[in-house]
């Protein structure tokens, strides 16, 4: 749930109520899914110094919610996205570890590196993390995560000869780095799947090394079928150096669906679900977040503004990676929207709101699956558009042409996340 | 008079040597399934509300008592939907947590138990705690607990900050909340600041129940400023009498329970054995009957217990399947759930929004 969400149909459930995450959980692993996956957001969007109020807002903390989600699934895996700026490692491993024993082995673990003051306002260890050590402090951070997990070893707990736990077999640890310089004894026994999938989202030159060198999936932002083998080649080529293999690492791009009975239908489903995010108050913001201008004054159906971009100031707030060039982005938009003669809502609409597979559900299996046969993937994350509806059809029609395919899986083979996933167990 | 009655759930129970008792379950103190059987079985007990414990360190040097422990919050969220009545609070550090991270983990945990979450805030002066955490200095006890309260005070903002209905999905213009009813909460207080609001809207109880466990006066002043309920720890009835009458002087809304160690059979004994020492604890430890341990829940006062299983299960069945039966025929218990909320099971009502505008 983001701002992708259309919260005007008359479909749109609660976005924090248990029961929609409970729906959408269940509905997922009855299509067999791989993992759930939550985002975080640690501090409410902001334009022009004012919370953003035209898209749906308000979400649990992940943790929390998965842990519940544990007790009404039992083979979904269960990912969190935990930033490494606003936490601690002790913490931030013992939870993920607790999530790993109570789900029996599902817990999954979305390394973000994003940090600004802007957030940092909301916590007490506060943003003053520089940029540049964003990637150093998150490669620190889940190495000493890790070491706490291996701090117990496999056979801590005999729990025979009148002993609980076998001497020096638990939790001592010493971390001492350039972030972090903690010892002392961990308190949560070793996680069933021994350490939580990593999974990572970066796609800067740094965030690919780190992906390449720690992670075991990576949420990808390139979900068309060219730029996606384009990334996917990158990324595995890098992972021989760190002495692991292709399969070590699994690409899956956020993408979006929309089916109908027809591809027409369909495509008109989807232009109306465009509209619906991107409503002519959110075009102008948009627009003014490139800008850094107040644009209210405009028509979002008349065309763009004619005055330039103001560099120099930054009106959106709380939005991670948002545009890193506004000069380029602002050409760019500028060229596309004289090209096709867009006015300035049809403009956001060709490029805020892209779609990944529009069309029937047989089109839709044929494409996710050509993806994968032609490695610009190795699966997906769907990003539904409906809570709590939004993976209904997709695992009602969508997935058994998979199966059929014999590319989808028909039932779990295995309890944990990492089995699911075809990775390696750890010993 | 009806006792309200809360049971602690820590590991295989408040004796060391629990998880070597008859029908202890040590293999399965890690699984989700032993909690929920144990939260199942309290819930058919029409018990107030469970506590979870939890820490940042190990709980002991010795390697015949139980190490290890389950994130509180975590655990509790996991039995949440597996029960429908009982309350659920978990423990938390408000020395090395993030005021920010405990509200709205909280706050998420009332949203999945839709109104029975609680919280009880810990100190942490212990340096092992704080080495895990690369704190050098422990601060001393009196600022420990001027940093707890000023997290209370956060967390107690932080739920405050969307008002009820900020979310109005309206079409007409396109918003989906009303931003102002949405507040920074600005926090400035001695240690940290918090901006807010906070990411998660205001929970379904619009304060979870905020608990305290105090043995001294700064905790039990602690609990009087910041506090719905605080847990006390008398050793007998005239020492549950004169720290009534202290706690009362200081607030008299605050409501107080007595924590006892429970032992309802002859097994205390063979456990001392087992661990090399009688039991030591904090809180008043009985064993006997469920008819005296009635007589003494009854005579010392209090409107509510928190009771410390000294084995688990045991101890649990036994003040499920005992103790609430005798109760109940004194007229001493509920026979059914009441109100469906925890605030309202103590009579609390929903407070409204201290930012809300009064119209």
């Amino acid at each position: 749930m983001n701002n992708t969400t259309v919260w005007s149909d008359p479909r749109s459930g609660s976005q924090i109520d248990f029961d929609s995450f409970k729906h959408l959980a269940q509905t997922a692993e009855r299509g067999r899914f791989d993992f759930f996956f939550l985002a975080e957001g640690l501090r409410l969007r902001e334009m022009k110094g004012r919370i953003h109020d035209l898209d749906v807002v308000g979400r649990p903390e992940s943790l929390t919610v998965l842990s519940a989600l544990s007790a009404v699934t039992t083979h979904l895996g269960l990912a969190a996205t935990v930033n490494s700026t606003f936490n601690e490692p002790y913490e931030v491993a013992r939870r993920l570890a607790t999530l790993d024993h109570l789900s029996g082995g599902r817990a999954a673990w979305n390394v973000v590196t994003s940090w600004d003051a802007f957030t940092g306002e909301n916590f007490r260890r506060g943003g003053y993390l520089a940029e540049t050590d964003r990637y150093t402090r998150a490669r620190e951070f889940l190495q000493t995560a890790r070491e706490l997990w291996d701090s117990w070893a496999p056979d801590a707990l005999p729990r025979s000869d009148g002993r609980f736990a076998r001497p020096g077999g638990i939790g001592s640890f010493e971390h001492t780095g350039q972030h972090f310089d903690i010892r002392g004894r961990f308190d949560v026994p070793r996680p069933p799947q021994g350490h939580p999938v990593i999974i990572q989202a970066g796609d800067s030159e740094e965030g690919r090394e780190f992906a390449a060198a720690s992670a075991d999936v990576i949420f990808s932002r390139h979900s068309r079928l060219d730029e996606g083998r384009v990334f996917y080649r990158d990324v595995k080529s890098r992972l021989a150096k760190y002495g692991r293999t292709a399969d070590d690492l699994k690409i899956l791009p956020a993408v979006t669906y929309v089916l109908g009975d027809t591809q027409e239908e369909a495509e008109e489903r989807a232009a109306e679900i465009r509209r619906a995010q991107v409503g002519p108050r959110t075009a102008i913001l948009f627009l003014e977040a490139i800008w850094g201008r107040d644009l209210s004054g405009y028509d979002p159906d008349g065309p763009l503004p004619d005055v330039e971009p103001d560099l120099e100031t930054d009106v959106s707030k709380g939005r991670a990676q948002f545009r890193r060039d506004r000069a380029e982005t602002a050409a760019k938009w500028r060229a596309l929207a004289e090209e096709k003669n867009l006015s300035i809502r049809e403009l956001v609409i060709e490029t805020a709101a892209p779609q990944t597979f529009v069309g029937t559900a047989r089109s839709v299996a044929a494409e996710i699956d050509r993806f994968v046969q032609t490695d610009a993937a190795d699966g997906f994350i769907f990003v539904p558009h409906l809570t709590p509806g939004g993976l209904d059809d997709l695992v009602d029609q969508v997935v058994p042409l998979l199966q059929e395919k014999g590319v989808h899986r028909t039932d779990y083979t295995g309890p944990t996340l990492r089995h699911h996933l075809g990775l390696k167990e750890l010993s | 008079m009806s006792l309200h009655l809360a049971v602690a759930l820590d590991g295989a129970g408040w004796h060391p040597a629990a998880w070597r008792a008859e029908g202890a379950q040590p293999d399965r103190l890690f699984t989700a399934g032993y909690w929920a059987d144990l939260v199942i079985e309290a819930e058919r007990g029409l018990l107030d509300w469970v506590t979870f414990e939890d820490s940042l360190s190990l709980q002991s040097s010795r390697h015949d008592q139980v190490l290890g422990r389950l994130d509180a919050v975590l655990l509790a969220a996991a039995v949440a939907p597996l029960t429908s009545k009982i309350g659920l609070i978990p423990t938390t550090s408000v020395t090395h947590t993030e005021p920010f991270h405990v509200a709205i983990g909280i706050a998420s945990l009332d949203y999945a138990s839709k109104g029975r979450a609680g919280w009880r805030p810990r100190v942490s002066g212990r340096p092992d705690e704080a080495a895990h955490f690369g704190r050098r200095e422990v601060p001393d006890l009196d600022a420990l607990f001027r940093e707890a309260a000023d997290a209370v005070e956060v967390v107690r903002r932080l739920w405050d900050s969307w008002e009820d209905d900020a979310e109005i999905r309206d079409a007409a213009t396109g918003r989906f909340i009303d931003r102002d009813r949405l507040h920074y909460i600005d926090f400035q207080g001695e240690f940290f600041s918090v901006k807010g609001p906070s990411i998660t809207p205001r929970p379904p109880q619009g304060q979870p129940l905020v608990t305290a466990l105090g043995h001294s006066t700064t905790p039990y002043e602690f609990a009087a400023a910041n506090a719905d309920v605080l847990y006390v720890t008398p050793a007998d009835r005239d020492d549950a009498r004169r720290i009534a009458g202290e706690v009362r002087e200081l607030n008299p809304g605050l409501k107080v329970f007595a924590d006892l160690v429970v032992f309802l059979g002859d097994h205390k004994a063979r456990l001392d054995d087992l661990d090399g020492a009688p039991l030591e604890s904090d809180a008043h430890v009985f064993e006997g009957t469920p008819a005296e341990l009635a007589d003494l829940l009854l005579d010392w006062g209090f409107e509510g217990y928190r009771l410390r299983p000294g084995v688990l299960p045991h101890d649990l069945t036994a003040i499920t399947r005992g103790l609430v039966p005798e109760l109940q025929a004194r007229g001493a218990f509920r026979t059914a759930y009441e109100a469906p909320d925890l605030r309202g099971r103590l009579g609390l009502g929903r407070p409204a929004s201290r930012y809300a505008r009064v119209s």
